[in-house]
């Protein structure tokens, strides 16, 4: 099944109108998307997701050809992308590159314009949740009662031990039945994380969650998130404009410029990983010239791994000092 | 709390009204102030306590009472109602919006010639004349209430899986409420103008009918007696929505006094 028609149980209920307003669009099965000329169409039905895998890889999502326009503006063209179950991949990109319209189509909150989407979930439908950029907890419920938003509300308070144990492995168990407000910006993320989880996702989407957080608290945030990303087993998309955040928390960090991908980097750090290493420096430094260049081609397209390496230190240390 | 707090915080506030009360009472006692423009402070108490003991007060308190609270039984609840059907459904906010705003603009006591016309100058004009006072300030605040309601917060929770009532129930009206308590103590203001005008007008009981007997006689300490009724039923009426405002919105920061996290 694909993530389109998935989340077409998201639709609206026909007739209420507050709804037409937010740009939810009355979905059609994904067989009905033309897809671009040239582009390979893939099978889309669900019997035929064995021929279409690659031997050896278990792809969570797979995008072929997605365009995606905002009025003239071509947001992503052409796109394609695999996203292996399990992994942790890292998007990054300047504002406006399109990192932020892809997870909004892979959370299913925006449709594509042409090409697949197609996602494999392990028994149906893959389980998605996604976490904004703003906590977006409801004001008006306790922490636990956001946690339980959208559980089910009379079986036996097993929704209750599910949403307070999850409280728990984000450590805020003692402030279950505080309201929103009283909480701080990270506690706030944590609740988030929690009421994404307590749903036991296949797939969690993270946009930008921790950009207003405080340099301290983020690297609390990034150590929470590894860990409950390694004990969940869930497949992680997270799109930041932090290059180093990328790299300390991704398998892959993929840049994306102009509505393409630009960089597909590959991390093989040990996890969890040491931040004032060379190696994990030199990364980061060759990521970040990649993302400051304007234009593919520019001098400083082929920075060796020495160069860059230097060019890291300068970088590392300014992280350091706005860190501190 | 030291006792010098609580003396600058809670009996500061009185001491100017004291202190014009007393040169209030000093100069019609001197004679500067004649007791036909304003009695002195203890007649008026005298007064009310006269109004009481006959049982006259309570009548007339309870009439007027009455009145206000029907007015805005039916004004209230049909603002709430047209505000939640155009603010949810964009087909009704079409038919029914600018038509409310553009009547919204009619102040209400320009209509009582037409009320007389229509109603006679029996209960039904004071119902009529409360109802629709109260009705704009709800209707208004309910609409832009379920208008403002953060789209962000409706986005996360369909993507949740909130849809239909629920989503009207656990994100929609919670965010609505606010406003809607705003509405409803613009909606008693307004309430209390209303009645004491349609009284005044004319009446056979009330509190407005009990201070226009009153001026013929030129009973000066009786009008202020309706005068500062009319004051204590206004405040009550505030109280009573603050409180409710503290129960519904015990979430809300601005009515949270515990200590932030």
């Amino acid at each position: 099944m694909s993530a389109i028609a998935w989340s077409s149980s998201f639709s609206p209920l026909t007739g209420l109108d507050i709804e037409s307003e937010l740009r939810y669009q009355q979905l059609e099965p994904v067989d009905g998307v033309d897809l671009q000329p040239g582009v390979e169409s893939a099978p889309i039905a669900r019997g035929d997701v064995a021929t279409v895998q690659q031997p050896g890889r278990d792809p969570a999502v797979s995008l072929s050809g997605i365009a995606k326009k905002y009025g003239a503006r071509e947001v992503l063209s052409n796109f394609d992308m695999q996203i292996e179950r399990g992994s942790f991949v890292a998007i990054v990109g300047r504002s406006g590159c399109g990192k932020s319209t892809l997870l909004r189509l892979l959370a299913g909150l925006e449709q594509a314009d042409s090409g697949s989407l197609r996602t494999f979930g392990q028994e149906g439908a893959l389980e998605t949740r996604m976490m904004f950029q703003e906590a977006r907890l409801l004001p008006w419920k306790s922490v636990l009662d956001n946690v339980m938003l959208g559980l089910p509300r009379h079986n036996g308070g097993q929704s209750v031990a599910r949403a307070r144990a999850v409280l728990d492995e984000v450590g805020l168990s003692e402030r279950a039945n505080d309201w929103p407000a009283q909480l701080s910006g990270g506690q706030r993320q944590r609740v988030a994380l929690a009421r994404a989880l307590v749903h036991r996702p296949e797939l969690l989407l993270l946009d930008e969650p921790l950009g207003a957080l405080d340099a301290l608290t983020r690297i609390e945030m990034h150590a929470l998130i590894e860990r409950l990303w390694r004990e969940h087993g869930f497949t992680a998309v997270l799109v930041t404009h932090d290059v180093h955040e990328a790299v300390a928390l991704g398998d892959r960090v993929v840049l994306i410029e102009h509505g393409r991908i630009a960089l597909d980097q590959a991390v093989t750090l040990a996890r969890p990983r040491a931040r004032e290493t060379a190696a994990f420096a030199a990364l980061e430094g060759r990521v970040l010239q990649r993302v400051l260049q304007a234009e593919p081609g520019a001098p400083g397209a082929d920075l060796s791994v020495e160069e860059s390496a230097v060019a890291a230190h300068g970088v590392a240390l300014s992280e350091v000092r706005w860190a501190i | 709390m030291s006792i010098k707090y609580i003396l600058r915080e809670r009996f500061a506030p009185w001491l100017l009204p004291l202190l014009i009360l007393l040169a209030w009472e000093l100069s019609t006692r001197a004679g500067t102030l004649s007791s036909h423009i304003l009695p002195e402070p203890l007649a008026v108490v005298k007064a009310a306590w006269q109004l009481i003991q006959s049982g006259e007060m309570w009548v007339d308190v309870k009439v007027s009472a009455e009145r206000a609270l029907a007015g805005l039984a039916i004004g209230g609840s049909l603002g709430l109602l047209f505000g939640l059907a155009t603010g949810l459904f964009r087909p009704l906010e079409i038919a029914f919006d600018s038509t409310i705003q553009m009547v919204r603009n009619i102040p209400v006591l320009a209509t009582i010639p037409l009320v007389i016309l229509w109603f006679g100058i029996d209960e039904s004009a004071k119902l009529f004349l409360v109802a629709l006072g109260v009705f704009f300030p709800i209707y208004i605040n309910t609409y832009h209430g379920i208008r403002a309601v953060d789209r962000g917060l409706i986005e996360m929770a369909r993507s949740y899986g909130l849809s239909g009532w629920a989503l009207y129930r656990d994100v929609i009206l919670p965010g609505a409420l606010p406003s809607i308590l705003v509405g409803l103590r613009f909606g008693l203001g307004l309430m209390w103008v209303t009645l004491i005008v349609a009284e005044t007008i004319s009446a056979q009981s009330g509190i407005g009918y009990m201070t226009m007997n009153a001026r013929e006689f030129l009973q000066t300490d009786v009008v202020l007696v309706g005068i500062l009724l009319y004051a204590l039923l206004g405040k009550l009426a505030d109280v009573l929505v603050k409180a409710l405002e503290h129960g519904l919105l015990r979430w809300h920061p601005a009515y949270q006094q515990g200590v932030k996290a």
